[in-house]
């Protein structure tokens, strides 16, 4: 604003020492960097201070004298006298713990926080060493649940605005908040509204009490007995900071890590609590072959013929492999080489046909997180319902636009969770004029600060090609992307080379550079991606099928093609669970979960981290990427032996990853892994028939809760998922003469469900808006993935 | 201390500004406020600029009447220049215990008070008002919707008023039911649709970012009324009136045990307690003539005085050396007759449950010592409780509180650095009344404590029987 400098530091005296403090720093912030720790509760550095709970008392002198002052509230000034340790300070905080004290039950013995509880250590280093309160305490029923997730004591509550301020600056869901006066105030939810963020974890993980307690931990561990390893959340591609927590082999805890590039210290509360499918009862302890448990050299050696003798048949390309986002980079590299390299096929898929094209997404200039969240900036939504898919990218989003001032455009075809944020929303009709609207779109951006595209498939029912016209468009207006696709790894797999065409290092097969060397041979032909992976497999073209860690016929979005595919070919499926595909298959193996191998993943910026194993796997389970190297060394190949080595030679076949392992030992935050592969020359999309006037057009979006394998299996999860209804614009409603609740059949030329109607005008007029893969309803037997779109009869069932 | 000398002394002569309508019946009418003057400083200020509404406020010297006692003129300069829109937020959630005079304007010269809006609106240049009312005042809220829309109907609020380009909304807000939202911070809370919790100040005060974020200027009732008389009749007409640092007239209401309780206008800096509790033509006495025990000189949360200090002028100044504060202008006088832990008791049950839970020291601290004083009077008192009742007073508001007969006396009322832990001065209100009764009447204290010969920690219900 103006043209005077700012000053680089502000000269500040904290107990007598000078500090060199930050321009619009807190107090507080400052002399901890200075080495001087002031007690807080109610402070937190990535919430906006409030000084309620003025624990942070010190004697701050600005010039008019030294005062008791909160220093969470103040920032520093030229000159400022900071006195941490002075009687009156002493005498304050001292009488602020003592009030803290006098209600709250010192149940710490049987309090989940004891010992780790902010409240315990400030009061032995700061407090009274004895209480004068000889009156009756306060008394609430204790606990009582908010959420189906987290648990309320409202007498060890301090009253701190934590978890309240959470829920509605940085969540936005203020579902908890304060109620009553005085010293009756408590922090509750509304009468009968739950607590239902998909961030109410969160509030736990912050609460300096054991007031919020998570159902999932409450009573397994005392903290002393906790053991803990960093490590990197896997269940959607944001790639959040966590440490897992673990006691006698159990992971019991994912608490998140302040990760400045990533997460900030947030989780969603499927990341959080899906570790839960970790100490499953169910999980898959030992192979199968035709469904009876195995010695693992007898399925091994069962896989391996099944693909040599197939090979010798048919020829390489009579194997295909689908799956490998959930894996770790080492993994996903090694089953590439195993499929590229070894086997010689290129029909290999990570995602199911429900992500982008892959030279697509590798292609296009990648923005990073805080690239998309730049003040001031534009961020362009094409793409799907962030909040449900990927939710800590939804909260710094919401950050950029609430604090930052960022614009959002909202492209797509319905609300989302973000539309309330979005400056201008366009919703176009399935299959109809999302180019047009795109390209208005883009006429009206204001090109003084960065366009970052969030890019992502806006309905799982629809042609992506169309979403490359839409690429294009924003490309042309020097747009950065910042691809929006939910599987856990599945920037990595790509990365690794688990697509047709590709080959590690963001490299197309054409130009396949150090790897052919590696490697010794690379697939000579493009191969077929999953709808034409499937497609073989269900004509008799495709005799082998690898499923690593996929399951397409639940999770993909055409169960028919996905079952006779599965029914035809010879099919090895390796998994943590047996999934309905695994079912289907002749040869099972046992894959370790997520805190069950060492590692690193990519998330959906190219940002490179560490996963770390904690616990051991179940029975004798494996971890993918020796699975991998056990079929090579059985098809005559040698392979690196561990993820280590694994990592150095998809750094000698990949530029990116060159030296990522010496990278990341320096930045635990994470190396970001940057460049582009070829442009694909924009494809032209099949165009959809113009609506009839009897149909819907189905619009399918994922939700947060679904059956995919990790949330189902986790007992906490596994309830929040919220069922299949039928999403119709009112216009429709009224037309169709259906109400809410009603149960209605949605039939298209491929199949029939039925399912209850919800009203909802955020669903664009002649569109049905459906979510995918939720556990009550088969919703993908109503698709045909090679149909541009899908058009469903709505009848009334009577 | 005889009524004769004070008679024979004899209070200033009555001058009546805010309240000269107020024997008319219809006072609270349009029709009686313009046939008797109104609106005519409206009309007088449109002719000429704001800058001289301005000077003629600040060299009227009106002090703010909302307790802190700031001049009205000087605080609507502190507004950023350039920044818009700015506001005016009238607080009318008097619920200081004992005091009732805006409540009595706002009920018998609503217009008065309308003027007054526009007027600083004008002066300040402010373009939207709200007036923010008490919950409970019900007949003052009817009085001042009516005369609002009035008001409205009649030009003087609205789109260009009296033909002028200049234009001002005022809107009504109604409170609903907070102590604490009398508190500037807070009452902006409240008007942004928020609990009614105090912001802390500094960083930022309401002049600067203030109701949704933008400059506002937050005046009392009173101090707005006096703007009409102020602009009609001249800056020098006013000082007239009153002491030169304290011009013009104020506001105090009576209650408690005198002869004829009430709300009283009296000369600003020269009246004196004496004159207003013993002089006939305000409250006449003490009831059945009983001998004065204490009284509170600035509302609930003014330390108390005694005697000693009848004969101090009515003025801010003076009465914060003497270690109290005139405050919301509100009077509670008590008798020989009152038990002073009971009363100590009832002062800070007020401040517990008014306490609106946002920090911790008001929030925990007032309750505790409610419950002891509780736990005193019901006879459960332990000798150890009197120098606790201190201690948590001082951990509530550090320092050697102001007090009456505190010794060396020069202690500002409200000083600064402000000496409380708390972000709003209700927690240190609390501390009132408990520092002054223990230091004046400690004996009384102790007289219940030791009344039972041993002190049986019996359980006491939080909710049980009370005074």
């Amino acid at each position: 604003m103006s043209d005077i400098e700012t000053p680089v530091t502000v000269r500040i005296t904290v107990d007598g020492q000078p500090v060199d403090a930050r321009p619009g720093e807190l107090v507080i912030d400052a002399a901890e960097r200075a080495g001087v720790y002031i007690p807080r509760f109610c402070y937190h550095p990535r919430m906006k201070p409030v000084g309620m709970c003025r624990m942070c008392l010190v004697e701050i002198d600005a010039g008019r004298g030294a005062a008791l002052q909160p220093s969470c509230m103040i920032p520093v000034s030229p000159d400022m006298t900071v006195v941490t340790d002075s009687e009156r300070t002493r005498k304050a905080q001292e009488g602020v713990l003592e009030f803290l004290l006098i209600n709250h039950p010192l149940d710490c013995p049987v309090c989940d926080k004891g010992g780790e509880c902010p409240l315990q250590d400030q009061t032995v280093a700061y407090g009274p060493g004895e209480s004068r309160f000889v009156e009756e305490k306060r008394h609430y029923e204790k606990p009582i649940p908010i959420s189906g997730l987290v648990q309320l004591d409202r007498e060890r509550c301090i009253l701190c605005d934590r978890c309240t301020r959470f829920a509605k600056d940085v969540a936005g869901d203020p579902l908890i908040h304060f109620q009553g006066r005085g010293s009756s105030t408590e922090v509750n939810t509304f009468p009968d509204e739950p607590f239902s963020s998909y961030f109410s974890g969160n509030t736990v993980q912050i609460c300096p009490v054991g007031a919020l307690t998570a159902s999932s931990y409450r009573f397994r561990a005392r903290p002393w007995d906790l053991e803990e390893t960093s490590s990197t959340c896997r269940t959607c591609s944001v790639g959040c900071s966590v440490t897992v927590q673990s006691s006698r082999n159990e992971v019991l805890r994912q608490n998140g890590v302040d990760n400045d590039a990533v997460n900030w210290g947030w989780l969603c509360d499927r990341g959080r609590f899906d570790m839960e499918s970790g100490r499953s009862d169910v999980r898959l302890t030992d192979p199968l072959v035709g469904g009876t448990t195995a010695r693992w050299s007898d399925a091994l050696g069962a896989a391996v013929a099944a693909i040599r003798a197939t090979i010798e048949a048919h020829g390489p390309s009579s194997v295909a492999l689908l799956g490998g986002a959930r894996l770790t980079n080492e993994a996903a590299y090694a089953w590439a080489r195993l499929a590229k390299g070894v086997i010689g096929t290129d029909d290999v898929d990570c995602q199911l046909g429900d992500g982008l094209p892959a030279d697509l997404v590798l292609g296009l200039p990648r923005a990073t997180i805080a690239d998309a969240c730049t003040p001031k900036g534009t961020i362009v939504l094409v793409g799907p319902d962030v909040k449900e898919e990927l939710p800590v990218l939804y909260l710094r989003l919401r950050h950029a636009v609430v604090e930052d001032g960022a614009t959002l455009v909202e492209l797509g075809h319905g609300r989302t969770g973000l539309s309330r944020y979005a400056a201008r929303t366009s919703y176009a009709h399935p299959g109809g004029d999302l180019v047009e609207r795109a390209r208005l779109v883009a006429k009206d951006l204001d090109e003084s600060g960065p366009i970052t595209v969030v890019f992502g498939r806006t309905s799982l029912a629809e042609d992506p090609a169309v979403l490359a016209e839409v690429a294009a468009i924003f490309l042309a207006k020097g747009a950065r992307f910042l691809p929006a696709l939910r599987r856990g790894n599945v920037f990595g797999a790509l990365d690794a080379g688990l697509a047709p065409g590709l080959l590690p290092g963001r490299r197309l097969l054409d130009d396949a550079g150090p790897a052919t060397a590696v490697w010794g041979s690379t697939p000579a032909a493009i191969g077929r991606d999953a709808t034409a992976i499937l497609t073989a497999a269900a004509a008799g073209e495709v005799k082998v099928l690898l499923l690593v860690g996929a399951d397409p016929v639940a999770d993909g979005p055409d169960r028919a093609l996905a079952e006779t595919a599965l029914e035809r070919a010879t099919v090895i499926a390796v998994d943590t669970f047996l999934t309905e595909s695994g079912t289907r298959a002749d040869v099972v193996l046992p894959a370790a979960g997520p805190s069950e191998v060492d590692g690193t993943v990519t998330n959906l910026e190219g940002r490179v981290q560490r996963v770390n194993r904690k616990v051991t796997p179940p029975g004798t389970a494996r971890p993918d990427w020796m699975i991998a190297v056990e079929l090579a060394d059985r098809l005559g190949v040698e392979f690196p032996q561990d993820p280590d080595a694994l990592l150095a030679e998809l750094g000698a076949v990949a530029d990116g990853y060159a030296d990522v392992a010496s990278a990341l030992d320096r930045n635990p935050d994470g190396v970001l892994v940057t460049g582009a592969c070829p442009l694909p020359a924009t494809p032209t999309a099949r165009r959809a028939p113009a609506p009839s006037g009897s149909t819907l057009r189905l619009v399918l979006t994922d939700s947060l809760y679904d059956a995919a394998t990790q949330t189902a299996q986790s007992p906490s999860l596994a309830p929040l998922a919220p069922g299949t209804v039928a999403r119709l614009n009112p216009a429709d409603a009224s037309a169709l003469r259906v109400e809410a609740g009603t149960v209605v059949s949605l039939a298209s030329a491929r199949g029939a469900v039925d399912l209850p109607v919800v009203v909802d005008d955020g669903v664009p007029a002649g569109a049905v808006a459906v979510a995918a893969n939720q556990p009550d309803c088969q919703v993908n037997r109503l698709l045909d993935a090679t149909w541009p779109v899908t058009d469903v009869r709505l009848e009334v069932r009577r | 201390m005889t009524e004769e000398t004070v008679v024979a002394a004899g209070p200033p002569p009555i001058v009546r500004i805010v309240t000269q309508r107020f024997d008319h019946p219809d006072s609270h009418t349009l029709d009686r406020y313009v046939a008797t003057g109104g609106y005519e400083a409206l009309r007088k200020a449109l002719a000429g600029s704001p800058g001289a509404v301005v000077d003629e406020v600040k060299s009227s010297n009106l002090l703010g009447r909302g307790g802190a006692g700031f001049p009205a003129g000087t605080k609507w300069g502190f507004t950023p220049p350039g920044v818009w829109p700015r506001y005016l937020v009238v607080n009318g959630d008097e619920s200081e215990p004992g005091t009732y005079k805006d409540r009595q304007l706002m009920e018998r010269d609503p217009h008065q008070l309308i003027e007054g809006c526009l007027l600083a609106c004008y002066a300040a240049g402010l373009s939207q008002c709200f007036l923010y009312v008490r919950g409970e005042m019900a007949l003052a809220q009817e009085r001042v919707a009516k005369a609002l829309n009035e008001a409205y109907a009649a030009g003087f609020v609205g789109r260009n008023i009296l033909g002028s380009s200049f234009s001002v909304d005022i809107v009504l807000h109604w409170g609903a039911g907070a102590y604490i939202v009398g508190e500037e911070t807070a009452l902006i809370e409240s008007l942004e649709g928020n609990r009614g919790m105090p912001r802390l100040k500094p960083p930022f005060f309401p002049a600067a970012i203030g109701l949704y974020g933008k400059p506002t200027i937050v005046n009392n009732v009173e101090t707005l009324s006096n703007l009409p008389w102020i602009v009609a009749n001249g800056a020098d007409a006013y000082k007239q009136y009153g002491s030169e640092t304290s011009p013009g007239t104020r506001m105090f209401a009576l209650s408690g045990h005198v002869k004829r309780p009430g709300v009283y206008e009296v000369q600003h800096g020269v009246t004196t307690f004496r004159d207003l509790l013993y002089s006939p033509q305000f409250c006449g006495g003490i009831r059945d003539d009983n001998r004065l025990k204490m009284f509170i000189p600035g509302g609930g949360s003014a330390p108390w005085f005694f005697e000693e200090q009848l004969d101090l002028p009515l003025e801010a100044r003076p009465v914060g050396a003497a270690g109290s504060m005139l405050g919301s202008g509100a009077i509670v006088v008590m008798d020989h007759t009152t038990d002073a832990v009971k009363a100590c008791l009832r002062v800070v049950r007020f401040y517990a449950r008014e306490s609106c839970g946002k920090c911790t020291p008001c929030r925990e601290g007032t309750n505790w010592l409610e419950t002891i004083l509780q736990r005193i009077v019901d006879g459960h008192g332990r000798p150890s409780d009197l120098d606790k009742l201190l201690d948590i007073g001082d951990n509530i508001s550090p320092g050697p509180y102001p007090a009456a007969s505190w010794t060396d006396g020069g202690l500002d009322a409200v000083p600064f650095p402000p000496r409380q832990t708390t972000i709003c001065p209700l927690g240190p209100s609390s501390v009132a009344p408990v520092v002054s009764a223990l230091r004046r009447f400690r004996p009384e204290f102790e007289a219940k404590i030791t009344k039972r010969s041993v002190n049986i920690p019996l359980h006491v219900e939080r909710e049980g029987t009370r005074v």
